[in-house]
């Protein structure tokens, strides 16, 4: 009796032990994430300016499907999401193969030089962006000097160059983050499938499609899906850059609810409606994206 | 053939390093220039540099920037180490059933967009302000406060902890150390690799830290340096020498953590998806 009173009490207090080790890590993200994620449901059947709030049921989803500016928002996203994504992760597919090729020289060097733009923060590396494409920038200059162009493009201030400027950001800013991933997996993929490969007569882009893409799917599923959450919540690099201008032209998503809360009067239900257009979408994507994964690997 | 595979797969690559470091050497070259010679196009480093640096200063509150910038990522990184490593060794070490379950809740948090707890948040802290002046709206906790703890430090360090030798922790019980002390002697000393990228991700993305600020911070007295670049670049005659300098400078912290850890970083990003 008295033993298995001790060891109780020894149970008791090891598992107290564990759970206090977590504890305050759980308080956090309860109260930073779970609770205010509530609260922003909560908000969306609100309606009303500042802190006076009234109830009014799906008013608000109501409002947002007759809404041009969201609807101008999510398509801005969309085609940034559709366009940049499956952009930036070819390309660092395609340099991370480079790359680990065993007889490649200045690996180091390139690795590095393509990593860099991970250093910068989203606003100063907008504000450089902002100056190269600006009419008179550097980008028009060359291309006037190269004779490429004509007349100088009008990078910021045109509603389709603008996108393009968007999207040439985010790829700089992005592609060597998601070639780090990759080159990581590749280091894994043992050298013998390859040789095996190569001795059967398949072609390099044979050796790429056959073998490397499917060993890398689990990370490329991982990369399409943090980026596409990040490119869902784009903001920083379009207030800094465009602002959102010319128009609406380049607004996203995630403007629109800074805007609708911070810019004009205070709609936070609204705003948090918004807000949960977001959630939603990147909870249907991630199934999409994992249901795709998921059917090519059976 | 095999020999123009090799010409163009350098020719790819060494495009592709140029394209990612331009805006950086021009960055830095126009900042040592005056601002009509930075619109010219001009790629040669001037004799402007000190003058572009005392703009800044005389114009803007740059060391008053930088402060708040330093204090609010070193404090973040401090904290965020030690909360996500007591979890992470938490959830590894007392591993069970129903501690699993609450990881995994945990985890979900990183499928919120930030831009659905911004308004909640932004309401929290109003309301902390009329009770706790000093760690409501405006102030550094309320800026550090929400982004402290995140689910992907926490798993990045329980997944560490699977390394870490478990012969190690009987050991410390045989010593009769303590769980608090076997955690701090013991496992602390050994993960210093496993700490140093989880520092470096941490002060990065706090040095970085862009729409919350904007959303909390208000007064020029504790504005950040990325709040700074950005309010120094929407004006309507900007002076490009001056605004370049303030890039190089709010750059170089991440840049040098970026240079001198680099493989940690690295390894950092890598093991948080293995």
């Amino acid at each position: 009796m008295h033993q298995t009173n001790s060891k109780l009490r020894f149970r008791t207090k090891s598992v107290l032990t564990g759970w206090s080790f977590v504890l305050l890590a759980v308080i956090l993200i309860f109260v930073f994430y779970f609770y205010p994620m509530l609260q922003a449901l909560i908000l969306s059947f609100q309606t009303g300016t500042g802190s006076n709030l009234t109830f009014t049921g799906f008013d608000n989803y109501s409002r947002l499907l007759s809404d041009k500016t969201f609807i101008v928002s999510v398509k801005n996203t969309f085609i940034y999401l559709l366009v940049q994504v499956p952009l930036m992760i070819i390309l660092a597919l395609f340099i991370s193969v480079l790359l680990n090729d065993s007889k490649l020289r200045f690996k180091g060097f390139f690795r590095t030089a393509i990593f860099l733009p991970c250093v910068t923060s989203l606003v100063a590396y907008s504000v450089v962006f902002k100056y190269l494409f600006s009419g008179n920038g550097l980008v028009n200059t060359m291309l006037l000097k190269l004779h490429l162009v004509s007349a100088p493009i009008e990078w910021i201030t045109d509603p389709f160059w603008a996108k393009i400027t968007i999207i040439i950001a985010i790829t700089w800013r992005w592609t060597g983050y998601n070639m780090i991933f990759y080159l990581s997996a590749l280091q894994n993929i043992d050298h013998s499938i390859y040789e095996a490969a190569k001795i059967d007569g398949a072609s390099s882009t044979r050796q790429f499609f056959g073998i490397t893409v499917p060993l890398l799917k689990p990370i490329i599923l991982f990369t399409s899906i943090t980026s596409t959450i990040g490119t869902l919540q784009l903001f920083d690099e379009v207030m800094n850059i465009t602002k959102g201008g010319p128009g609406n032209a380049t607004q996203t998503i995630s403007q629109y609810i800074y805007n609708l809360s911070f810019k004009y009067a205070a709609d936070f239900g609204y705003a948090a409606t918004v807000s949960y257009s977001i959630v939603i979408m990147i909870a249907l994507l991630s199934v999409i994206q994992f249901k795709v994964a998921g059917d090519k690997n059976g | 053939m095999a020999k123009s595979k090799r010409f163009f797969m350098y020719l790819f690559l060494s495009i592709a390093a140029f394209v990612s470091i331009f805006p950086f050497l021009w960055m830095v070259v126009s900042s040592t220039n005056q601002s009509v010679d930075v619109t010219r196009g001009r790629l040669l480093p001037g004799t402007h540099l000190m003058e572009n640096l005392r703009k800044l200063l005389d114009t803007t509150d740059l060391q008053v920037s930088l402060m708040n910038s330093a204090k609010i990522s070193i404090t973040t990184t401090l904290l965020a180490l030690l909360i996500a490593s007591l979890a992470g060794y938490g959830f590894e070490v007392f591993r069970s059933r129903s501690k699993d379950i609450v990881f995994n809740i945990l985890l979900l948090s990183m499928m919120i967009p930030f831009a659905a707890l911004m308004i909640p948040l932004y309401r929290m802290f109003g309301q902390i302000s009329n009770v706790f002046p000093w760690m409501g709206i405006d102030t550094m906790t309320s800026v550090i406060l929400p982004t402290v703890t995140t689910a992907f430090l926490i798993f990045f360090f329980r997944q560490s902890t699977k390394m870490f030798p478990k012969e190690l922790l009987e050991a410390g019980r045989m010593d009769g150390l303590s769980e608090l002390g076997i955690f701090l002697r013991i496992y602390l000393p050994t993960m210093k690799t496993t700490y140093a990228a989880g520092a470096i991700i941490t002060f990065m993305s706090s040095w970085n830290n862009y729409l919350w600020p904007l959303i909390v911070l208000q007064t020029p007295q504790t504005k950040t340096m990325p709040l700074l670049i950005s309010t120094l670049g929407s004006g309507y005659a900007p002076d490009y020498g001056m605004i370049m300098i303030a890039i190089v400078i709010g750059t170089i912290p991440t840049a040098l953590v970026f240079f001198v850890m680099q493989k940690h970083f690295v390894a950092g990003m890598i093991g948080s998806v293995k």
